[in-house]
């Protein structure tokens, strides 16, 4: 027999339609009509102030010029194909996972995981030949940023257990250590790996950019053992007794039973944690870092393109939001309640 | 906050949490291994310390905060540069109280605006309002404070050439003049700032850096108080909409009296992390030289080179006003909480 879908929710307007209930929305009611008519006498001006700014005086080749700085910094031209591979194999692994998840191929998932794990290394090692002063640009913001998702996830995950943990002197320490990173600003955590970890460390001195790195990663642990913490208090009293009631211990239950549980329902906070430290990791330019936005306050500070702040903070803006953007729109996805069942 | 369940499901079925119940043998022997890993990494990383401030001649000490600082403030109360350190930094603690709470102000104002836009039954308002909040909040906050303090405060006319707006507000290279509210012996008086040979007289004069900084926190911490109104608002059953209507109701006193009162709830616990961040965020000062605390702890450091002492101040700092802003702000919603029975 031949099934007839049955439309879901009000019922579809044709796009004309659609249209009209626009138009119709922008003047009735009546202060609607006021409304359109304040931002419009606001909207129209501005618009055309910025357009004519844009087309007419604004000298847009200081973007074309230094868009090798914008992308990798210094890196040397001739080794450009490392972070370069390094970018097509992570985005092969992502189109490879998303492929494994939408499919429920369970054991394309599992070596997904098993490249994921492998993958700070693989690009590590892609990279690393090259002297880190010599990094700078989206190479320098990715890196860090995903660097510090990587490794502040496990550090992240303990915190939240010990947060928990029934043992008093480890749950003092866990939460007086959550609350207090949480408590200050992160230029100052950034300041504090920057000038502090050389003395706590004497003979060595640390690379810039690995000292960026402590301090992200100690930083975002401490926000994502929050979102852990959410995660764990999801999960019912039921499942513990479930599993105690089937044998396994509490180092079981909580590996096998709960922890997965947790995690999968903290995956779209840990994308926004994500997201938040991509824009954060701008900070490091204050530090003399030259990732992205770095790069663009040293390209102005270049006598050739002085005076050149709007079209320069503008094109790297824009950068940042299409990342970010593209992200968070990817990461709602996540939210999809079909990724969060078994995957068979 | 720590459920019994919690605690209990970590540690084995039926145990209870918290201090008061006794510890198993091999939980004693955890607590004391861990204290004496905590001992011991502690005990190594402070030996380092003192080595190391040792051979750059420096002792861990906070007598220096009594020495004359000798560097200038621009701008918050009074101070000299022969003022003392501490003084220093207490100027510091004032202008990031004095931005933070401007901040806070205008950024709910603006966040609440917009947040109620983008649920306007007119589209044009409800899209501009999307267009603000997703444009603002993907982009870093130090690189809108970078542009809006070199791209358009720095770019501004020079002074003579400044022209007023609304008659009074002067926007110039040297800062913004505003309109001030003076109490005088004939009740109060509006006095309008006046170009007086090279500069402007009377009136209040917002620097440069202190208009750019609090600009680009109250903008963008804005778009995220906006998606907290807008969340809170739309969280307010339908029913309630509906119930208000049918009491004949207009939309303004439907808002005022029954959604936002509901609402308000819902808001005042993320509104709170959300002026917590503008307070943490306002360390970006130092990106444009107003001199906050950070940025003044950080010239005291570079003086003296006393880095553990100023670090420990400013994250003293930055805790205290945390939890007192998280203190008021818990009081205030204690009295708005829903009171069942």
């Amino acid at each position: 027999m031949a099934t007839v879908p049955v439309a879901a929710g009000p019922p579809q307007l044709s796009t004309r339609d659609r249209w009209a209930q626009w138009a119709r929305s922008l003047v009735v009611p009546w202060y609607n009509a006021l409304l359109t008519a304040c931002c419009l006498a606001v909207l129209l001006p501005g618009g055309w102030a910025v357009g004519v700014w844009a087309v007419r005086w604004a000298r847009w080749d200081v973007v074309g010029a230094n868009l090798r700085l914008f992308a990798v910094g210094t890196y040397p031209p001739a080794q450009a194909w490392r972070p370069l591979v390094a970018l097509v194999l992570s985005v092969a692994l992502a189109a490879f996972t998303g492929w494994a998840l939408r499919r429920r191929q369970r054991r394309a998932l599992w070596v997904a995981v098993a490249l994921w794990l492998a993958w700070p290394a693989a690009v590590l090692g892609l990279v690393a030949p090259v002297r880190t002063s010599l990094w700078g640009g989206l190479l320098v913001t990715v890196l860090l940023s995903a660097g510090g998702i990587v490794l502040s996830f496990p550090l992240g995950v303990l915190l939240a257990l010990g947060r928990r943990s029934r043992l008093g002197l480890v749950r003092v320490v866990c939460t007086a250590y959550i609350e207090l990173v949480r408590g200050v600003p992160l230029v100052s955590v950034l300041f504090m790996a920057q000038l502090l970890l050389p003395l706590f460390v004497p003979g060595m001195r640390p690379d810039k950019l690995l000292r960026a790195l402590v301090g992200i990663t100690a930083f975002t642990a401490a926000y994502i053992a929050e979102n852990v913490r959410g995660g764990l208090q999801g999960v019912p009293l039921g499942q513990y007794e479930a599993a105690y009631a089937l044998g396994l211990s509490p180092a079981q239950a909580l590996a096998l039973v709960v922890l997965p549980q947790a995690l999968r329902a903290v995956l779209p906070s840990i994308a926004g944690q994500f997201i938040s430290l991509l824009k954060d990791t701008s900070l490091v330019a204050i530090m003399g870092i030259l990732d992205l936005l770095g790069v663009a306050r040293s390209v102005l500070a270049h006598p050739r393109w002085l005076g050149r702040q709007a079209e320069v903070y503008l094109f790297v803006g824009a950068v940042y939001w299409l990342l970010t953007y593209s992200l968070s729109r990817a990461s709602r996805r996540l939210e999809r309640p079909e990724l969060h069942g078994r995957v068979e | 906050m720590r459920g019994n369940g919690n605690a209990a499901g970590m540690a084995g079925a039926g145990a209870a949490g918290g201090w008061g119940s006794r510890y198993r043998a091999w939980e004693v022997g955890a607590q004391a291994l861990f204290a004496l890993l905590l001992v011991l990494a502690g005990g190594l990383l402070y030996a380092n310390l003192v080595r190391s401030l040792r051979a750059l001649g420096l002792t861990l000490q906070f007598e220096f905060l009594s020495h004359p600082a000798g560097f200038g403030i621009a701008e918050g109360p009074a101070y000299q540069p022969g003022d003392s350190y501490a003084r220093a930094f207490w100027v510091g603690v004032v202008n990031t109280v004095r931005v933070a709470a401007w901040g806070i102000v205008g950024a709910t104002v603006l966040g609440t605006v917009v947040g109620v836009a983008r649920l306007s039954s007119n589209r044009l308002v409800a899209r501009l309002a999307v267009l603000y909040v997703e444009s603002v909040r993907n982009v870093p906050l130090l690189l809108q404070l970078l542009f809006w303090y070199t791209a358009v405060f720095l770019n501004l006319p020079p002074v003579r050439e400044a022209r007023a707006w609304l008659g009074a507000i002067y926007f110039t290279q040297r800062g913004v003049y505003l309109p001030a509210l003076r109490w005088t012996q004939a009740g109060p008086a509006l006095e309008v700032p006046q170009l007086v040979g090279f500069n402007f007289q009377g009136g209040i004069r917002l620097s440069p850096e202190f208009a750019a900084l609090l600009l680009g926190l109250t903008v963008y911490t804005g778009a995220f108080i906006a998606e907290v109104v807008r969340g809170a608002v739309q969280s307010v059953p339908r029913g309630q909409w509906e119930a208000a209507q049918a009491l004949g109701l207009t939309y303004g006193q439907t808002l005022r009296k029954v959604i936002l009162p509901q609402a308000l709830r819902i808001i005042v616990p993320p509104l709170i992390s959300q002026y917590l961040n503008l307070t943490k965020n306002s360390s970006l000062a130092i990106a444009v030289g107003y001199p906050d605390l950070f940025n003044v702890g950080h010239t005291i450091l570079n003086q003296t080179g006393q880095s553990v002492p100023v670090f420990v101040l400013i994250m003293a700092s930055y805790l205290a006003m945390s939890l007192f802003v998280s203190a008021l702000l818990n009081l205030y919603n204690r009295r708005i909480r829903l009171v069942e029975r």
